[in-house]
Order: structure tokens, then sequence, then C-alpha cells
């Protein structure tokens, strides 16, 4: 699925995100520094933010086009969007929450995202019938990563989803996303200012500066091109 | 201190009318008042400074010349209480239509305010999750933003509804004193004050104590429930 910004531009306060870009592949890493756009383009594509100008594509579906003040809203987009704290309703269960956005896959070739598919490559089966408020950070993760599945997205933006985790969630989710991202085939544009998050699961990365794309490419050739403080080149390797 | 039966009659009579009137001129109010609250909360518009400083208003002006605004407006010859008699034959003024009306516009105010603060402190990225899981507008309205604003939608409700129990002076303008029509505890009080009727008064005074007590009560326990950590 190809994802296309056309020369967009939008702003957030004082912060102006001007981008255009064409992504394709299974995981797509964007990387850069707090304040960089990360978040910012993703609520674009998501459609939480509206864009001033420019046009955003998925596949053949056009999603923005200021110039034609059109816009797919974003119930309508079919893209997932997992931020950095999950975002689990807090008043519903983990079972209410999983099944809120639950709907059979627009494409009847997609693999099956079954609910006791995704329980099990998630490995939350036995979360189901828990409160979302006794819940850890890296089952929260897991959680909101299982909900946004089971909406059955053409697109999963996952924001920085183990930023708040310790060393041991993050292991024990990485390999949760690759299942997603080749299982699942379900494509995954993925934030992060980790280099290792970055290299261990996309094959392609996107640098955002200033609102800005700055470079892209391979991540083994990325990282190897910026000086990215306290990467450690290659920790894990690809998973 | 003993009452007679007739003044036990009359106080039961003034309390469950004082009651009644506050409750229902909260529950008109409490449907556009949450809306409006999420509407400030939640959305830019033109002219909402001016709907926002509107809606205050009868926080900070003598509530007597509230009473006197709405006299005008819903007087025989205002333009909306002639309007009603015309089309609906319905008298407002001097009735118990007019202490309920009084009781709204004084709720209004303190339901809009904690409507609205109830709403902004609904954390915005889960709604917007919701819309990404494919709810609309109302859908995420009714099944995020209310469910996670409710505490504090009741616990403003109930603050509307003591406020509308103390109502006076609103209240004495547009619906007067008319003993077993128009007659709140606040009125009584007056009433009874004027005619140095301490014993009346002061039961009359010991009764509004205890409800306004009450209602705080239960305000603050609300929103005591509302601060609570949710997690762990």
């Amino acid at each position: 699925m190809k994802l296309v910004l056309e020369r967009v531009q939008a702003s957030a306060g004082s912060f102006a995100l001007d981008v255009d870009l064409a992504l394709e592949g299974r995981a797509i890493g964007l990387y850069g520094d707090s304040g960089a756009g990360k978040t910012t383009l993703l609520e674009v594509i998501a459609g939480l933010r509206r864009p001033e100008r420019g046009c955003v594509r998925l596949g053949d579906t056009v999603l923005d086009d200021a110039a034609r003040r059109h816009r797919v809203p974003a119930e309508a987009r079919g893209i997932g969007y997992v931020p950095q704290d999950g975002a689990l309703f807090p008043h519903l269960s983990v079972r209410k929450n999983l099944e809120y956005g639950r709907r059979p896959p627009a494409a009847p070739d997609r693999p099956a995202l079954t609910l006791d598919a995704i329980l099990s490559a998630l490995d939350i089966a036995d979360l189901i019938d828990r409160r979302v408020p006794g819940l850890s950070g890296g089952e929260r993760q897991r959680v909101a990563l299982a909900r946004a599945l089971l909406a059955s997205p053409r697109l999963l933006l996952l924001d920085e989803p183990l930023s708040s985790l310790d060393d041991a969630h993050k292991g024990a989710i990485l390999p949760c996303l690759a299942r997603i991202r080749d299982e699942f085939e379900v494509p995954i544009l993925y934030v992060s200012h980790a280099a290792d998050e970055l290299f261990a699961l996309c094959d392609h990365v996107v640098v955002l500066h200033r609102g800005q794309v700055s470079t892209s490419g391979p991540p083994g050739r990325i990282f190897e091109r910026i000086a990215v403080p306290g990467y450690r080149l290659a920790p894990r390797g690809p998973i | 201190m003993v009452l007679a039966v007739s003044d036990f009659d009359a106080l039961l009579q003034i309390t469950l009318f004082t009651l009644g009137v506050a409750a229902l001129g909260t529950a008109l109010v409490f449907p556009g008042g949450v809306a409006l609250g999420w509407l400030l909360a939640r959305k830019r518009w033109p002219g909402k400074a001016v709907v926002e400083t509107v809606v205050a208003l009868p926080l900070v002006m003598p509530p007597v010349a509230t009473g006197l605004i709405l006299l005008k407006l819903f007087g025989r010859r205002g333009p909306i209480g002639g309007w009603l008699e015309r089309v609906f034959g319905l008298d407002l003024v001097f009735t118990w239509r007019a202490v309920v009306l009084a009781a709204a516009v004084m709720a209004l105010p303190l339901l809009v305010r904690t409507a609205r603060v109830a709403f902004e402190e609904v954390p915005v990225r889960l709604e917007q999750v919701a819309r990404t899981l494919g709810a609309g507008p109302w859908r995420v309205f009714f099944s995020v933003s209310l469910p996670l604003a409710a505490r504090g939608l009741w616990a403003g409700g109930v603050l509307a509804f003591a406020r509308a129990l103390g109502e006076f002076g609103a209240t004495v303008m547009v619906a007067g004193f008319i003993p077993g029509q128009t007659v709140t505890l606040a009125l009584g009080i007056y009433h009874h004050v004027q005619l140095g009727q301490d014993r009346q008064a002061f039961t009359l005074l010991a009764i509004s104590a205890a409800l306004a007590f009450t209602a705080v009560s239960v305000s603050e326990w609300i929103l005591r429930g509302r601060n609570r950590p949710r997690s762990e």
C-alpha cells in the first residue's frame, strides 16, 4: 500500500510541517528529535489534523486534498492509530476496548484479523476480562495494538509505542510488532526517536528535522550516516 | 418549640415546592447546559467569548437585576412572554412557572462552567483514537466524552440544583410572593422576618441550611470520586 504526501503543509501553533513523501513498505520508520514533527505528520495521515495545503493519498484513495477541500474524516479512513500511552478507554473493560472498533477486513484476501489470532499474537488472552486501570504499561500497549488491529486497518500508525516502557517490556513487544507486520500483513508507520527500534522493525526510515524531511533510506544506511546519541548499532538486528 | 399541624403542612408544602422547582429548573437546563459546556470545551466558533460572558452574567449580576430582565422578556408585554401567551395561552410571570424559570436561569451558569471543566478534563487523545476506530462524532460523544465527564456533570448538576434551591432575588421579581403558589424557602424566610415571625423564619432557615449542606456534600462526594486515581 503506497502512502503519498504531496507537498503537505500543516501547522500546530508556531510549528510548521512541510513534507513531500511517497512511502511504500511493510514497516516505515519516522525518526527525529522531539519537535521534529513526527506526531503532527501522523495526525495529518490519521485525519486528526487538517493540512492547510497539499494532498494525502493512501493507495487509490485521496484522504485529503486541500485545494479541492476534499477530506475523508478520521472515522472513515481505516487507519489505525496507537499513541504513546495506548489511550485505552479507562471506563471500559479490556474486552469492551477491543470490541470498540472491531470490524471485518475490507479486503477479503487479507489474512483474518480474528480476535483469537490477535489475542494469541500479542499474548493478551488472559487480560481480556481485566479492567484497564489494573494493567501495566506493557499490557496497555499490547491491548491498544490489539484494539487497533481488530478494526482491520489498512495502515497502522504507531507513535512511540515503546518509549514509556522498560527494556524488558520493549523486548516483549517488538516481536509482537514484527508479527503484526509479517503475519497480518498490516503496513506499519512507526514513529520513534530510538534508532534501535527502527533498525529492528523497519525496512525504510524517514528522518524528520524541524518539520521537513532531511533524509530517508534503509535503516542501516541512515544510522551509519547520522550521529545518533546513545545508539548502539544493531543491538538486536532486524526481527 | 412545637410546631402546629398547620405550620407543619405549610413548611412541608414550601419545602417540597422549593425542591420541585429547583429540580425542574435544573432538569430543564441540564441538556442544554451540558451541550453548551461541551461546545465551549471542544469547539472554536465565532461569538464564543460573547456567549461565555452572557452565560456567566447571572453569576455576577445582582439576582434582582436578572429578575427584572426576565420580567421584561417574559411578561405579558415582553417579546417572549407575549409570544408564549399568544401561541400557547401560557401565562408565565407571577405563577409557579416563573419560579422554575428563575431557578433555571440562575442554575445555568454553574452548570455550564462545571460541564465545561468536566469535558476539558477528558483527554482529547481518547476521543481522537475513538475516531480512528471508526466512531463518528455522536458515538465518540456518547461512548467516550460523556461517560468520562459524567462525574463532573453530575456534580455540576447538583451544585446548580443547590444554587436554584436558594434563589431569591430573581424569583421575587418575576414570580412575586403568592402564598401556596410561588413561595419558596428563601421567599418564606424573607417574608417571616419582615413580619417579625422569627420562629417560622428560623425553621425555614434550618431546612434551607440542611438542604444546602446535603447538596454541597453530595456534589463534593461525586467530585472526590472523580479525582480518585483510576489506576490500580
